[in-house]
This record gives structure tokens, C-alpha cells and sequence, in this order.
């Protein structure tokens, strides 16, 4: 629609409720016709970095444009931004035709006019013939598509999701997921998009911004994030990853990572010689129930959970404090608790991040960590 | 689309500006009734009041005010700061304030509005600056003027001079302090008559309320709906009915005095007259209030609870002491301040049944209607009696705000709630049954004692006294209303009919700003609004009487003094209903409607106001009610020719024109009833049948 101008553009922007700082000096730009997710654990200001988009909040510092207009001191109702709420928000008392008008009616456009434009993108949402439905009567996935039409209807230069599939069940979400992205790249829509689920957050973005802290803490394209995180965080929250105690010697482009009777030569990433963490995903690695093989490591099965698709492990390593999260493929033959092994890791699986203490966010002192053990984790998702 | 509305904001200010001069250049200036110097300000600043026309200043400032919203504000907040110098210090001299000067106040608090709207203020939402600005003037002028009043007249003698001395000597009077009666003296000082009297009614009406509650909540009797019957009466009652019931029951001549002497030969005497009348009256009228309260708490305690402590093997009856018991302490807590403070406000039972028995609200009528007109008197027994009722209010707000037990969850709660210990059950019951025959007999009495010759004496049917108060006549010239009864009785719901949407819609804006609109001081602004319920109806009435006798605000002998008077004192419980509606509206629902371009005021028409359709059914029948049941508060503003019911009543029985009055409460009690129909049949549902949105 715009064309040149940066669709949202957030500059040094602060929010304080206060004492507490929700959104911290955060500065971000968003190009027109992409989806952008802000993704971050409960209490990271993602849903407030959204609220003052929306204008919902005004900020304490800083400057906000839309369409290259700085909307900083402009309310809600006066910025060109629609929002499809967690919990849609749909007028109860308001047929599903007249949810949809609202906008359009509060613009001052005539009824005739609105109702034509409004059945035009309930029909684009699926939901032609459900006009005179009260929201009341209609499934969670239907009132969500409500929810769109009724956001997409007033063609916003930057239409924003609040966790859209929070309330809807497992199976369903995947499938609207899919239908947001579908819509946002037919219409060229600019949209953001907060959520807590990074696998939702993969698979519909152009781009993540991860938010921690009430800051910024890695922006990048999904595959970014979850190849090269920047630090323990990013690779804790998003790819679920083991936090491994390693050294670390730089050689040329290279460094080599040596854990206990296992090296791996890896990018080096600017991380200081001396301690380190490797990250490592786990599906990157590989149990084997014999003794070990050189660069591998001698370990014992701890805890196993049969999951159907997978087995997942928790695995102790010989001389490393803690547990690994491990899962495997292999559900023919289950390994018991107790079982001596032996460990590999797939060098495409894992990542030196920077030990704790240096310049990362969060995570507990030294160990091994398996997912969801840090103090400042994330909720996860059921898979 | 966006930008065709942000443009209309700028167009606000000139609207207004134009409203301003058009309320200075044509309106009546001065005088609500009109009257020969109906003039405009402009006339009257060019034949001689020249401070009127600074005033003019306040539209040009506005008219070149783009871009500049600084000079918005500072025209709107300086017209109104010079309205009030030019009206408190030249205007001795000059008329009251009309409909011109409120035109104009009203025009530059909503320039001011949209300066500082302009400026980032709520958001930029001109609307809602405007209604905050509009809700704590008048409240302040309507409120917080009138007790200010008071406050000035107690330390000044009767001819406006500053006087402390006096006031100390009035303060520490032996008949407000006095504690004659404890050394076997006359009697005791009226603040501590009024004092021990809140304390027993607080404390009857807890545990009476509290054994109903218990009897309906724990219990498996039949008469389950005539206890909720009883919980509406009070709503519907006259308060002072009560205590002219009791007199027709158990005065000197009443019909169970008769009957004892009758049957047992015991002498008729006047122990009703007094204090233990006084205590039966008001227990039956503020036990329901006890009750519903109670009823409440005892239904938030969750049974899972006490089934809990039943499988940890403990009996009925320690369940009830170490588990039941203290969830419900706090709430007994809430009941007896509650009881205590409508003791204190209450002015109908003690004018009706308190002979001899003086308390601080009548104590403060008949300082200034008795031989001996006092008003710096009434002023200090208005600030006594104002001083225990906002302890009470204020000891109140801390109590329940600091712990609530409450245990209501989102989640059904699938318990069977543990019945009784078997003694405790018995004790309900005795404390219950004779409170239910009495109530019975006093209805009875007022419904049905009206219609015959003498309650008590000569029961035989007549409708006398009906046709006194209602009759139709038949003259040369048509029907006409002869009945004695039909001036006030017209007057009153003129004035209810006018009260009840004003009231209404001020509550519910109340409440919106409230619990929607985060602005600097919302805390202070509610307590202040709720504050205003704890103000007894003699104090609003005689603070009335002293801020809105003489200019700059004359408004006492008008009807809409009374209007006045019953909004603001109504609108707590408009306030109150809007609240605990709008905590169950999703927040979303108003934040979906502003990122969709609607503004507050449209938000407020087309998303909130819809789903509030509960909360503004309830407050418009209690304003409607309460408007027709108060008493304290009008009887001193009534004027000959707008005269209130509950007055004409209250003075029918002091005449001893029982049957008149009766009849009469009868008829009020009716009309309400048939009203409160009307209201909800009205108002009706909302139209969704559940809340639709997941929460």
C-alpha cells in the first residue's frame, strides 16, 4: 500500500507501568508485506510492544511511525491498525455481519456500502451464511475467522495478531495457522504477530523478533534463530536445546569444542577462548547401547518416555554434572534406565554459545541443562 | 477513512466556542425561573455588570487556537476560574447563576477537554476528558460545595461572622456529650444516644441477618422464597412506615396493646415510644440488608471446604467453628458497618417512633425547623454525625478492601454446602420465626390498615381514608383530582421520573470512567463518588439548604433542587451495579472496538452500553425507588409547592391521621412495585443469552 515507507517503525521505544519496565528501548523496523512475530516467554513485552503498536498504550520514551507518519501521540481509534484479539473480542450482542461492520460504520460509511464490503471478506474467510449468527453461536475456530474478517475489512496498513490460537485445540491450530499465512501473502498484508510458540512462530514467519527481558534479544529469519542462536537463550527457547559445558581453543574460521573424550571443530562465532556451552539439539544426538567409539562420549540412560512417533531419553554423560534431553527415533528397541551407552553428536545439531555469566541472558550457573530446568524458562508447548 | 476522523476533532472546539458565545450573547444569564432581568451577559455587561464581559475572551482565545492546544485549555479552565471569582466575590450583589452561566461553564470545560486531549491526555480521547471533568465539577459543586458550607457555617454565628469560641462551645455542648444518663441523670447526650443505638441495631442486625442467611443457605426449609420476598421490601419500603406500623401494633391504642389488655389486663403504656421502638424499627428495616450481605459471604465460601473438613473426620459442629466461621468473619464485619451507619442516617423511624429519644439526624431537623432556628447548631451536629458516618465508611472500605475470604472461583464448584450443627439450627430458628410473624403483621397492617375505621379499635371496613387522599371529583368543568393526597403524590413522581435516567446515566458514566479509563487520582475520584453514599440525608439536606439559598447558586424552592439532591445522593448505587457489570465485560471487547476506529463515546453507545442493560435496569429502579422512599434528605427542601409524599405522610402521621398515612404508604408501596415491573420489563435482557467470547 505504502510502498517506500517502513510499514512499523520502533524507535528507542520504552514503556514503564511504574516501576516496571515492560518494553525497554527497543528500536525495530518492519518492511511492508511481511509477517513479523514477536516471540518471547510470558512477561517479555511482546504483547505490550503489540499494545503500543495498536496505540492501546502510549509510550513513555521513544517514537513510533506507521506508514512513515509518527502516530506516537495518536489513540486506537485514530491509527490505520486493525488487531485480532486472544480472546477475538467479538461483540456479543452484535450479529456476525455487524461485528464485521463496526469499523466501517464507526468510519461513517453507509450501511449499504459496509455490509456489501463486509460479506465480500466474510466470504473470504469461509463464512458466507453465517451473516445473522450472534458470535454465541458459532464454533471457537468460526468466531476466530470472524475475528479476521472483521480486522481485514477496514484494509489497515498493519493488521496485528495477539496470540490467535491460544484458545483453540491442537488440531485446529495448525490448520488456521496455515490459513493466516495463506490470507496475509494473498493480500500482501503487513502483519505482526505475538506469540510464545516458537514452533507456530517458525512456521509462519518472515521474520522473529524474540523478545526477552523486555528487550530485544536476537532478530532474524527462522532459520537464523534456530541455527545460529546468539546466545543460550535463543538456543534454550527455540530449539529446546542441551546447554553443555565445553571448552573451546579458536582455530582459523574454526574452533574446536572439547567435551570430555569428544571434540568437534565448529564456527568459532566470536566466542573467547576457554569455557564455553555448547548448544545441542535433541534430535542432533545419537545414543548408541555400546562402549564408546572414538569422539564420542560414555553415558547411562537415566529416565525414558515412549511418545509413539519417538522415544525421548534423559541421558547422564560421564563426567558432565546434569542430564541431556535426547530424542530418538529408534522405537523398535527402547533402551531401559540404566542402560550404558554411548554418545554422539551430529556437528549440524549443535552451536558454542558463550558460557553464562559472559555476555548471555539467563540460564543457571554451569551443567548440562536440560530444557525447562533453567529458572527464567519459557512455558512450553505440548508438542 | 482514518484521517476523515481525525480531521473531526478539530471542528470540536469551534462547535464549542460557538456554544459559548451563543450562551453569552442570548441566553438568560441570570435566574433558573426566568423573571424580568431574563437579559443575556452581553446586556447585562453593557447596562452596568462590564466583569461579565472578560467572559467574551474565552471564544475568541478559542477560535485561533489551531495548533496551539495550550491556548485551548487555558481559555476553557480561565473562563471557568473568572466564572467563579466574578460569581463568589462581586456577585453578592448580583442574581443567581442560569441557565446562560451553566451554558457557558459547560462550553469551557469542554474546550478545556479538547486542549488537553489535544495535548496526549487519556489517550487523546476528548470524550473521556470531557466526562471526567464533567462528573467530579458537578459532583464538586453538588458534593463537595454544600459540605463545605456546613463545614463554614459551624464556625460562624448566626450573622456570618467567624466565631470559634462559639463553635468550641457548641462542639463540647452537654447535649450532644453529655452522659447525665450513667450517673442516673436525665438523659444522655444525642451523640452518644445515636451512638449506642448504631452499635445494638449494627450488632441485632448482623446476627439476625445472619441467622436468616444460615436459615436460607444452610438449611432445608420450604419458606425459601419468602425470604427473598423480605429482601426486597426494604427496597420498596418508606423507611418510616416501619416504625407507623409498629405504633398502630403496640402504641398505646394499637391493636396488640388493646388485645393484651383485653385478654391479659395488662395496661397499656408508651414503652414503644423510644428506644426499644426505635430498635424494633429499625431492625426490621435493616435486617434484610444484613441479610443479603451475609447471604452473599455465606455462598462464597466454597462447600468443597467444608467437605474437605468433613472427610479430615471433622463433626458438623466443628466444621462450623474452625472452618465456616472464620471465612465468614469478615463478612460479619461488613454487615455491622453497614448496620451501623443506616442506624446513624436513618431520620424517618426516629422522627416516627423515637419520642423522647433525640439522635443527631433529627437532632440537626429541629435545629432548623424547631422554635429555635440554629443553623450553626445544626451545622456542628451535621459535622458529628458526618464524622461517625465516614469512621464507619472508611473503617468499612479498609476492612473489606484489606481481606476478603471470598472463594468464589470460574470453576463449578460441585459441593453440597455441610448442613447445621443440630443446636445451632435451633437457635436460627427461634431467632428467625418471631422476626418473620412480625414482619408479616407490620405488611399487614400497612396494607390493609389504611381501609378500615381504626386499626386495632373499629375494624370495620371503610374507605374514608382512601377516598381523602385519592378521590376524583366531578366539578362544573370536568373531572378534577380532589383527593388531598394527589399534589404531592404527582410532584414526587415527577421528580423521581426526572431523577431516575439522570441518575443513571451519571452512575454508569461513573463507573465506565472508573474501571476503564486509567487518569491521574482515579482512586481519589472513587472514594470521593462512594463517599457521597455515607453522607446521611440530613446532612445533604441541611447543606443544601445553606450553599443553594442565596446567590451565586439559588436553587432551594424549585423542583430541581430535589432532582438535584436525590442524583447525587442515588448515584452510588448506579455506580456500584455499573462496576460489578462491567468487571465481567472482557476488556478486549473495548480495546477490539477502539483499534476498529470507534471512539470512547461510540464505544461506550454501541459495545458497552448494550451488555450493561443489568446494570442500568437496576440503577434506574433504585433511583426511581429511593427517589420516592427518601425522606431525609427533601424534608427540607420541600417547599409549598412542591411538596413529596414521604413529607405529606410523615406530617398526616404526626397529626395522628394514622389512617391517611397508612393508606398512602400503601399506595406508595404499590406504585413501586408495579414500577419495578415495568422497569425490567422495559429495560429487559440482554439480548445475548451467554457471554460469547472464550475467556
Amino acid at each position: 500500500m505504502t510502498g517506500m515507507a517502513d510499514a512499523v517503525v520502533f524507535d528507542a521505544v520504552t514503556k514503564r507501568y511504574g516501576l516496571v519496565t515492560a518494553v525497554d528501548d527497543v528500536s525495530f523496523t518492519i518492511a511492508p508485506g511481511t509477517l513479523v512475530t514477536l516471540l518471547g516467554p510470558s512477561g517479555c513485552g511482546k504483547t505490550s510492544t503489540l499494545r503500543l503498536i495498536a496505540g492501546l498504550e502510549q509510550p513513555s520514551k521513544g517514537r513510533i511511525l506507521i506508514g512513515g507518519a509518527d502516530v506516537t501521540h495518536l489513540s486506537a481509534a485514530e491509527r490505520d491498525v486493525s488487531m485480532v484479539f486472544q480472546s477475538y473480542a467479538l461483540f456479543p450482542h452484535m450479529s456476525v455481519m455487524d461485528n464485521v461492520c463496526y469499523g466501517l460504520r464507526a468510519g461513517g460509511s453507509k450501511r449499504r456500502a459496509a455490509e456489501a464490503m463486509a460479506a465480500d471478506k466474510i466470504g473470504a474467510v469461509g463464512l458466507s451464511g453465517f451473516e445473522r449468527r450472534l458470535p454465541s453461536e458459532l464454533s471457537g475456530g468460526q468466531q476466530q475467522r470472524v475475528a479476521v474478517a472483521r480486522a481485514i475489512v477496514l484494509e489497515p496498513k498493519v493488521l496485528l495478531f495477539d496470540e490467535p490460537l491460544s484458545n483453540l485445540d491442537a488440531k485446529l491450530r495448525r490448520r488456521v495457522r496455515d490459513d493466516i499465512r495463506a490470507l496475509q501473502q494473498s493480500l500482501r498484508l503487513t502483519v505482526v504477530y505475538v506469540t510464545h510458540d516458537q514452533e507456530e512462530a517458525l512456521a509462519v514467519s518472515d521474520r522473529i523478533i524474540v523478545m526477552h527481558r523486555a528487550r530485544i534479544v536476537q532478530d532474524g529469519t527462522p532459520r537464523q534463530l534456530y541455527e545460529q542462536p546468539s546466545s543460550r537463550f535463543i538456543a534454550d527457547f527455540i530449539g529446546n536445546a542441551n546447554l553443555i559445558p565445553i571448552t573451546v581453543a579458536r582455530d582459523g574460521d574454526f574452533a574446536r569444542a572439547t567435551l570430555g573424550t569428544m571434540t568437534l571443530r565448529l564456527p568459532h562465532r566470536d566466542v573467547p577462548d576457554g569455557l564455553a556451552e555448547l548448544a545441542v539439539r535433541p534430535e542432533a544426538i545419537r545414543i548408541f547401547a555400546r562402549a564408546p567409539q572414538p569422539n564420542e562420549i560414555a553415558g547411562t540412560i537415566r529416565k525414558s518416555a515412549y511418545l509413539g512417533s519417538h522415544i525421548e531419553y534423559e541421558v547422564a554423560l560421564d563426567g558432565v554434572p546434569g542430564e541431556i534431553f535426547v530424542i530418538d527415533g529408534d522405537v523398535a528397541a527402547p533402551l531401559p534406565p540404566g542402560t550404558a551407552i554411548s554418545v554422539a553428536i551430529a556437528p549440524g545439531g549443535a552451536t558454542i554459545v558463550a558460557a553464562p555469566g559472559g555476555a548471555t541472558v539467563g540460564g543457571a550457573p554451569g551443567g548440562a541443562t536440560v530444557g525447562g530446568a533453567a529458572p527464567d524458562q519459557p512455558e512450553r508447548q505440548p508438542a | 477513512m482514518r484521517t476523515a476522523l481525525a480531521g473531526a476533532t478539530g471542528s470540536g472546539p469551534i462547535a464549542w466556542a460557538l456554544i459559548a458565545i451563543v450562551s453569552l450573547a442570548l441566553v438568560p444569564w441570570y435566574g433558573i425561573e426566568g423573571g424580568p432581568a431574563a437579559w443575556s451577559a452581553l446586556v447585562h455587561g453593557w447596562r452596568g455588570h462590564a466583569w461579565l464581559l472578560p467572559m467574551l475572551a474565552v471564544p475568541v482565545l478559542a477560535c485561533c487556537s489551531t495548533g496551539r492546544p495550550w491556548l485551548l485549555v487555558a481559555a476553557g479552565l480561565g473562563g471557568l476560574a473568572w466564572l467563579g471569582v466574578e460569581a463568589f466575590a462581586i456577585g453578592r450583589g448580583q442574581p443567581a447563576l442560569g441557565w446562560g452561566a451553566l451554558a457557558f461553564a459547560i462550553a469551557c470545560l469542554m474546550l478545556a477537554a479538547h486542549g488537553l486531549a489535544l495535548r496526549g491526555w487519556c489517550r487523546g480521547d476528548v470524550f473521556t476528558v470531557g466526562a471526567i471533568g464533567l462528573v467530579a465539577g458537578s459532583i464538586l459543586v453538588f458534593v463537595g460545595y454544600p459540605v463545605g458550607c456546613i463545614l463554614l457555617s459551624a464556625f460562624q454565628d448566626n450573622a456570618g461572622r467567624l466565631d470559634l469560641a462559639a463553635f468550641a462551645a457548641k462542639l463540647t455542648d452537654p447535649s450532644i456529650w453529655g452522659l447525665g444518663c450513667l450517673q442516673g441523670g436525665r438523659s444522655c447526650g444525642i451523640a452518644w444516644n445515636s451512638l449506642a443505638q448504631a452499635v445494638i441495631v449494627g450488632v441485632l442486625t448482623t446476627l439476625l441477618g445472619l441467622a436468616f442467611a444460615l436459615v436460607s443457605a444452610r438449611t432445608r426449609v420450604r419458606f425459601k422464597p419468602l425470604l427473598r420476598v423480605m429482601s426486597v421490601l426494604p427496597v420498596i419500603t418508606p423507611p418510616f412506615v416501619i416504625g407507623l406500623a409498629l405504633i398502630l401494633l403496640f402504641g398505646r391504642a394499637g391493636m396488640v396493646s388493646n388485645l393484651l389488655r383485653d385478654w391479659f389486663d395488662i395496661p397499656r403504656s408508651r414503652w414503644i415510644y423510644g428506644m426499644p421502638g426505635l430498635t424494633i424499627a429499625q431492625l426490621l428495616a435493616f435486617t434484610p440488608i444484613a441479610y443479603l450481605v451475609l447471604l452473599g459471604v455465606l455462598q462464597g465460601v466454597s462447600p468443597s471446604m467444608e467437605e474437605a473438613s468433613q472427610t479430615l473426620r471433622a463433626g458438623r459442629w466443628r466444621t462450623f467453628r474452625l472452618v465456616t466461621w472464620p471465612l465468614i468473619r469478615p463478612g460479619l464485619a461488613n454487615a455491622f458497618l453497614i448496620g451501623f451507619i443506616e442506624s446513624l442516617a436513618d431520620f424517618g423511624n426516629p422522627m416516627m417512633i423515637g419520642g423522647n429519644f433525640r439522635v443527631l439526624s433529627t437532632g440537626v431537623y429541629f435545629a432548623v425547623v424547631g422554635a429555635a432556628v440554629d443553623q450553626g447548631q445544626a451545622a456542628v451536629l451535621a459535622i458529628v454525625l458526618l464524622a461517625f458516618t465516614l469512621g464507619a465508611f472508611v473503617l468499612q472500605r479498609l476492612w473489606t478492601g484489606r481481606r476478603s475470604y471470598v472463594t468464589v472461583t470460574g470453576k463449578g464448584d460441585s459441593g453440597v454446602p455441610a448442613t447445621l450443627p443440630p443446636v445451632l439450627r435451633g437457635v436460627c430458628f427461634a431467632a428467625v420465626a418471631p422476626w418473620i410473624v412480625l414482619t408479616v403483621a407490620v405488611y399487614g397492617v400497612i396494607l390493609f390498615g389504611g381501609f378500615v375505621e381504626a386499626v386495632g379499635t373499629n375494624n370495620t371496613p371503610t374507605l374514608a381514608y382512601f377516598r381523602t387522599a385519592f378521590a376524583i371529583g366531578r366539578g362544573d368543568h370536568g373531572w378534577f383530582l380532589a383527593g388531598s393526597a394527589w399534589n404531592s403524590l404527582i410532584t414526587t413522581l415527577e421528580v423521581a421520573a426526572l431523577a431516575m435516567p439522570i441518575t443513571a446515566a451519571f452512575g454508569i458514566l461513573t463507573a465506565y470512567l472508573l474501571s476503564r479509563q486509567p487518569f491521574a487520582g482515579r482512586s481519589l475520584f472513587e472514594f470521593l463518588t462512594m463517599m457521597s453514599f455515607a453522607i446521611p440525608g440530613t446532612v445533604i439536606g441541611v447543606s443544601y439548604i445553606l450553599a443553594f439559598n442565596v446567590a451565586p447558586i439559588e436553587l432551594t424552592g424549585t423542583g430541581l433542587i430535589m432532582v438535584i439532591a436525590f442524583v447525587f445522593r442515588n448515584m452510588p448505587v448506579g455506580i456500584r451495579a455499573g462496576l460489578a457489570n462491567l468487571s465481567q465485560i472482557d476488556r478486549s471487547l473495548d480495546e477490539a472496538s477502539f483499534t476498529l476506529g470507534a471512539r470512547s463515546s461510540v464505544t461506550l453507545r454501541r459495545v458497552i452500553l448494550p451488555l450493561l442493560r443489568p446494570a442500568v435496569a437496576t440503577s434506574m429502579v433504585y433511583a426511581f425507588v429511593r427517589a420516592i422512599t427518601s425522606v431525609s434528605a427533601v424534608i427540607f427542601l420541600v417547599s409549598g409547592e412542591y411538596n413529596l409524599a414521604t413529607v405529606y405522610i410523615v406530617g398526616r402521621a404526626e397529626y395522628g391521621e394514622y389512617g391517611l398515612a397508612i393508606v398512602y404508604s400503601a399506595v406508595l408501596i404499590a406504585i413501586m412495585v408495579v414500577a419495578l415491573l415495568a422497569i425490567q420489563a422495559l429495560v429487559g435482557e440482554r439480548r445475548i443469552g451467554r457471554r460469547a467470547v472464550a475467556a
